[in-house]
């Protein structure tokens, strides 16, 4: 018996008209560009964005076949976000030959592909919690990648690229993937464990050694990789994923302050004895200082002419393509929240900030609605890692933090981490469309309401044919 | 193209791009509300029950292609709201080991182990230092085995996982022997 409850509401012409409009955005913007550097618009003008809309109506259709209750604001949101992104680093590509539209308009095209596939074949997000120590295999192996020796690639300053022949790659964007379903996996399965099997000690109860052993194994070893190839921004990105999924899972804040407290220690040891580090502080704290903006090299120009970019800005901005952005060094990748501040205004970029709120709590609210424990702590600890990036991109630009090399998600120029994102997006599609698709009542929602205990509710459910693994040590709910 | 043009159509693609964003934000409606979502469902779930027939066909939505057939026989589930809610089983008393009589009055989460700050200290070398644990869920008890070495019996079956308790069931920890009573 199959009882539905809710009005299903798939919503997808919703999405298809926000796509449209968001398609119609990103064209106009990129027109307005090439418009403003070149003095006219050429015929095929039109053809990079239009491509990736089609790319993003493909990924629209295939949510229609496949997750018909799917978020249907998430993939607008996120093609405008990569079409002003493109369009940004093609009207920069006019003023510096380093920001080049083509390469990002391919990979753009090659991550929604990737991202469409996995919407595709992953019928249900539930098959990535079968097997958590690949998961964190695959993290191991992707973060030693750019150590191999030939393979990997050092560039200011970090060792964090792997030289694919036909171009590079950064393989720590995919294994922050790969660890948050790692994280995901084994939290949601031990939860139980680490929340009351622990030893009390005054008014914070610690866990066992032996349930959050892998956990915080895996994460030293992320950790320690990270310092290894000076890759700071990383670093702080996977410490905050870590302590976001662990309080997710377990609501414990003390145990956040304690992680915090770590954190405090660590940044005082690195400070102290990793040159690279100092130097960042340093920056971060005498930006103005005449000696530190002058520096050759790991001064604080950059951070500074990005500041100027974006007073000259002001309020509704120059206009894309009428100021002059590329003054400010990595324009197109770590610095292309000062471009679009600087062209774009305040009004500008606070509708980005924004474009990435609505995109981050379509995100949450994925989580929030999804019915199992995995589904819930993956989905939140993506959404909270993609806010945290955010919020450290941002506040490195703004002074606000010490600058790190942390990309902004779809807009800055960079393959992996449009590829790491898409990806995201489409386990967080899969995940929404289990969170909205109607509620059938079966013994899985049935623990304690009309006739409970017909089932056991700590009982996963087979995804397919029989039970997928023996023990299941009691589904948090 | 005029000055006057481009100005207008850069203060259009900033207007645009707000327009957007307004218009996402007014397309969710009160989606975002997920407390009241969930309790008009369950407002609606036990308003439907027994009103609601079943969807003829199973195929009919991708929902359940993707869940399992439900196990349970239904008219268990229509017919239970009449049945008033059994009673949680309120006492543990052990029967046989080391601590044979003493009885513990069940009243939320048991830690269950030789650790002295289990809430019953098990004097018993066969048992872990935590060793399990029982907690109310619903209706009814639940047992969890916490990783101990010598494992949890239930009616003479070991625990693999969370398990539901009726009333009379007889857990066994080492030599210790606990039955749930009323």
């Amino acid at each position: 018996m199959t009882e539905v409850i809710s009005p299903p509401r798939p919503r997808r012409t919703t999405e298809l008209l926000l796509l449209v409009a968001a398609v119609a955005v990103a064209l106009g913007a990129d027109l307005l560009g090439v418009l403003s550097t070149s003095g006219t618009v050429g015929e095929s003008a039109w053809v990079p964005i239009t491509v990736l809309g089609a790319a993003g109506l493909v990924l629209h259709v295939v949510l229609r076949l496949r997750a018909r209750y799917a978020d249907p604001f998430i993939l607008p949101i996120a093609i405008l976000l990569n079409g002003l992104g493109l369009a940004v680093i093609h009207r920069l590509s006019a003023d510096t030959a380093a920001a080049r539209p083509t390469p990002q308009l391919v990979w753009s095209v090659l991550a929604i592909t990737v991202a469409t596939a996995l919407v595709f074949l992953l019928r249900d997000h539930r098959l990535l919690r079968r097997w958590p120590y690949l998961f964190l295999a695959a993290s191991g192996v992707l973060l030693l990648l750019p150590l191999v020796p030939g393979l990997g690639l050092t560039a200011n300053g970090a060792r964090i690229w792997i030289d694919l022949g036909v171009g590079t790659f950064q393989p720590g964007e995919v294994a922050k993937i790969t660890l948050a379903v790692f994280f995901a996996g084994y939290l949601s399965t031990n939860r139980d464990l680490i929340l009351l099997a622990g030893r009390r000690v005054g008014p914070v109860s610690f866990p066992r050694m032996q349930d959050l052993g892998p956990l915080v194994v895996a994460w030293l070893v992320a950790l320690g990789v990270l310092v290894f190839q000076r890759d700071l921004g990383s670093a702080l990105l996977f410490f905050g994923m870590f302590m976001a999924m662990l309080y997710i899972a377990t609501s414990r804040a003390s145990w956040i302050l304690l992680g915090l407290a770590l954190v405090g220690v660590g940044a005082a040891v690195a400070f102290l004895f990793l040159p690279h580090v100092t130097a960042r502080f340093q920056i971060w704290l005498n930006a103005f200082d005449s000696e530190v903006y002058n520096r050759d090299f790991g001064g604080s120009y950059q951070v500074v002419q990005g500041l100027f970019a974006m007073a000259s800005g002001g309020l509704l901005g120059t206009g894309l393509g009428a100021g002059n952005p590329t003054q400010v060094p990595l324009a197109f990748s770590d610095m292309i929240l000062a471009a679009i501040g600087e062209e774009l205004g305040f009004v500008g970029l606070s509708a980005v900030l924004v474009l990435y709120l609505l995109l981050v709590t379509r995100m949450v609210r994925a989580a929030l609605g999804v019915r199992d424990a995995f589904g819930k702590v993956l989905a939140a600890g993506l959404a909270f890692t993609m806010a945290w990036q955010i919020f450290v991109v941002m506040g490195g630009v703004t002074l606000v933090l010490p600058l790190t090399g942390l990309t902004t998600p779809f807009l800055a120029a960079g393959g992996s981490s449009l590829l790491a994102n898409w990806i995201i997006l489409a386990l967080v599609l899969r995940v929404s469309h289990a969170a909205r698709r109607p509620a059938v009542v079966d013994g899985m929602v049935n623990a304690s309401g009309p006739g409970a205990g017909l089932l056991d509710p700590g009982a996963e459910l087979p995804l397919t044919g029989p039970r997928p693994r023996a023990t299941t040590r009691g589904e948090a709910r | 193209m005029n000055e006057l043009a481009v100005a207008v159509l850069r203060l259009g693609l900033l207007l645009a791009l707000w327009v957007l964003i307004l218009s996402i934000v007014m397309s969710q409606g009160r989606d975002l509300v997920v407390g009241r979502r969930n309790k008009t469902r369950l407002e609606q779930a036990r308003h439907d029950a027994g009103l609601v027939t079943a969807v003829p066909a199973a195929g009919a939505h991708a929902a359940s292609a993707d869940r399992p057939a439900p196990r349970a026989a239904p008219e268990a589930r229509s017919a239970a709201p009449v049945v008033p809610a059994p009673r949680l089983p309120r006492t543990l008393r052990v029967t046989e080991g080391p601590l044979t009589g003493r009885t513990v009055a069940l009243d939320g989460p048991v830690l269950l182990g030789r650790a002295e700050d289990a809430d019953l200290v098990l004097e018993d070398d066969y048992a872990s230092g935590r060793h399990a644990r029982l907690f109310p869920q619903g209706t009814r008890w639940f047992l969890e085995d916490l990783g101990s070495t010598n494992g949890t019996y239930v009616d003479g079956d070991p625990v693999t996982r969370a398990l539901p308790l009726g009333p009379g069931s007889t857990l066994r920890i080492g030599k210790t022997v606990m039955v749930l009573e009323d």
